[in-house]
């Protein structure tokens, strides 16, 4: 917003003739500019139609400006919506969880790197980030290795001490777990060096000060360290904050194989939304829950941002 | 280097914590690399090893048949490579041509409509349209259903990424873009032969994730393509583990009266297919690796 008012403010007492040759003078950088400015508009600016979508009654047949305009109808039912009301208690609830957990073991991860020599930070970190290489599809093979009812290691080992191998497929009451685990598994490597190489660019006479008062590493850790990337962290917290209503559509979709048994506990909102569309066809429903989910969103990120910005205008999005 | 200094007066208290936050660190590494190397054991296991003893590392008795029965009828594994390999190039190439040329143009303090543009890309970040105004715009607008264009061209050029392009432009000295200007080389001529050959860095960086983007790509496929020969890697991987699972389960069996032995033989050969898939990634990005880790640390630039 601002950005806009500036220019208009630097515009003000330029005359039609400047402006013009201004305009003239500038054209080559412009005309760079122009390719990615008209793909920005087709794929981010037009899909904003998306917002009076919901409102009309839309028949592939007629188009997006012959349907007819509809008003609420298309949310009437959405609060009666079982499905749906599982399906953002689930999203709310998965990211809570792994933003705490995410944040946490990110953040020890970094610190025991920070105490290690280079060479192994080096190893450790090639091994971490191997999860962030691959794809949700390639995870999901990963997670089937552990989980598969005849081969899978885990079930060889639960029958191999005499238990009974267990349906990990068919039953939601483990998936909260396995879906955390994986969310941690594959993200870690990758928030654990951001945090790392902010505590890189601590001071290092502090924690010779503190050795020389005899302070051991643990100590230096929690009294140094921590606070040393305290803002990192508040920062990185809110921000995906911002994005709480947003759920990784390639994790819940590959890792639970997509299993209607499942959909209980492994249904969030981007999942819910695409089945609606693509497998049900219903345009009026998902476009419906799109667009609150995409109005919730930005609203949220416009909050958490004037937040962050409050705290430390440098790790502010704007 | 200090941590090397001060290793050398630890007190035992420190070494004792040094040695559980290696052992922690050990787990949590094997914990990332274990299940890749169980992968590629059961590629080599034969049927009776798997059925006997399930997925291992070390299969106890080894055939390369998996392999030997993917190359027979390689063509399935050939087609997706084929739409892999050209939709990951042109969509590199194309992605560093429209963010490096937007991105350099929002880095240039001189040009008037610097901020203007500035917003009007940053705007894409805070809001979008959702998934569904999307696919009706590819699928039926723009009559990209069951195209490879489809693969190729939504997710070619996003804000983040020419934030990042921006970033690096803005440590290129304005002195010598001035300079050139003052020798009479037009903007064009700026960008491509000072601007570009001084800028070799972020594009490595920014072509590297972008050509993990292409090739762990599958999501548009499942959205907009229902043509068997023209997916990528990642959705026949998905496609091929799905169709077993449905084999196996209940209502699977009821329809298919699935021969068990093929069924098994296919585990080895899916967990093949997952190697010949994921190779070429996990051989070659660790050496990239930081060209990665620089990539996230500029993040910080804005504006």
């Amino acid at each position: 917003m601002s950005a806009k008012k500036t220019t208009k403010k630097a515009e003000a007492p330029l005359s039609q003739s400047s402006r013009a040759s201004r305009f003239k003078k500038s054209l080559p950088l412009t005309i760079m500019a122009l390719p990615a400015f008209l793909y920005i508009f087709i794929f981010n600016y037009i899909p904003l139609y998306g917002l009076v979508l919901p409102f009309k009654d839309y028949k592939p047949r007629l188009g997006f400006l012959g349907s007819k305009w509809i008003g609420f109808k298309n949310f009437e039912f959405l609060l009666n919506n079982e499905q749906l009301i599982h399906a953002v208690k689930n999203t709310l609830m998965y990211n809570v969880v792994f933003i705490i957990l995410g944040t946490a073991i990110s953040v020890f991860v970094a610190l025991m790197l920070y105490e290690m020599s280079r060479t192994s930070v080096k190893i450790y970190q090639t091994a971490i980030f191997v999860p962030h290489y691959i794809s949700w599809v390639i995870a999901a093979y990963v997670f089937m290795v552990f989980l598969d009812m005849d081969y899978g290691i885990l079930n060889k080992i639960i029958t191999s001490l005499g238990g009974d191998a267990v349906l990990w497929y068919n039953n939601p009451k483990y998936w909260p777990v396995i879906l955390t685990i994986a969310h941690i598994w594959k993200g870690f490597g990758y928030s654990a060096v951001i945090y790392y190489s902010a505590l890189m660019g601590l001071d290092e006479s502090l924690f010779e000060a503190a050795e020389l008062d005899g302070a051991g590493k643990l100590k230096q850790m929690w009294y140094i360290s921590l606070p040393g990337i305290r803002n990192m962290i508040i920062m990185l917290f809110i921000m995906h904050i911002g994005k709480i209503f947003n759920a990784d559509f390639g994790m819940f979709y590959n890792i639970s194989l997509n299993s209607p048994l499942l959909y209980k506990t492994t249904d969030v909102i981007d999942t819910y939304i695409y089945r609606t569309l693509i497998e049900l066809g219903d345009v009026g429903l998902s476009s419906s829950v799109s667009m609150l989910q995409a109005v919730l969103g930005f609203i949220l990120v416009i909050t958490t941002n004037t937040i962050v910005n409050k705290i430390d205008s440098d790790s502010a999005l704007y | 280097m200090k941590l090397l200094k001060t290793k050398n007066r630890k007190s035992g208290g420190d070494r004792v914590l040094h040695a559980v936050f290696h052992i922690i660190m050990i787990i949590l590494a094997l914990s990332c690399v274990y299940p890749f190397l169980v992968i590629i054991g059961t590629s080599f296991a034969t049927q009776e090893a798997i059925i006997n003893s399930g997925y291992k590392m070390i299969p106890t008795e080894a055939s390369l048949e998996a392999y030997r029965s993917i190359l027979h009828n390689p063509r399935q594994l050939a087609d997706a490579y084929g739409v892999t390999i050209f939709t990951t190039v042109v969509q590199t190439l194309g992605g560093l041509a429209l963010t490096s040329t937007y991105g350099y143009v929002l880095s240039r303090k001189d040009y008037p409509y610097r901020r203007v543009l500035s917003f009007y890309m940053f705007f894409t970040m805070l809001f979008n349209g959702g998934l569904v105004p999307t696919y009706i715009l590819i699928s039926k607008w723009l009559g990209l259903q069951n195209s490879i264009w489809a693969l190729i061209i939504p997710g070619m050029c996003g804000a983040w990424n020419i934030m990042l392009m921006k970033g690096f432009f803005q440590s290129i000295p304005s002195a010598l873009i001035e300079s050139a200007k003052i020798d009479g080389a037009g903007e064009f001529k700026i960008f491509l032969s000072i601007v570009m050959p001084l800028s070799k860095p972020a594009f490595a960086t920014l072509g590297l994730l972008m050509v993990l983007t292409g090739w762990n790509g599958w999501y548009h496929s499942l959205l907009y393509i229902t043509d068997q020969n023209k997916v990528q890697l990642q959705y026949l991987l998905m496609v091929i583990m799905r169709n077993i699972e449905f084999l196996k389960s209940a209502e699977g069996q009821q329809i298919t009266n699935v021969n068990v032995e093929r069924e098994v033989a296919s585990q080895a050969v899916r967990m093949a297919m997952c190697v010949l898939a994921t190779g070429p990634i996990l051989c070659v990005f660790p050496f990239f690796q930081k060209y990665f880790s620089k990539g996230l640390t500029v993040g910080s630039v804005k504006g």
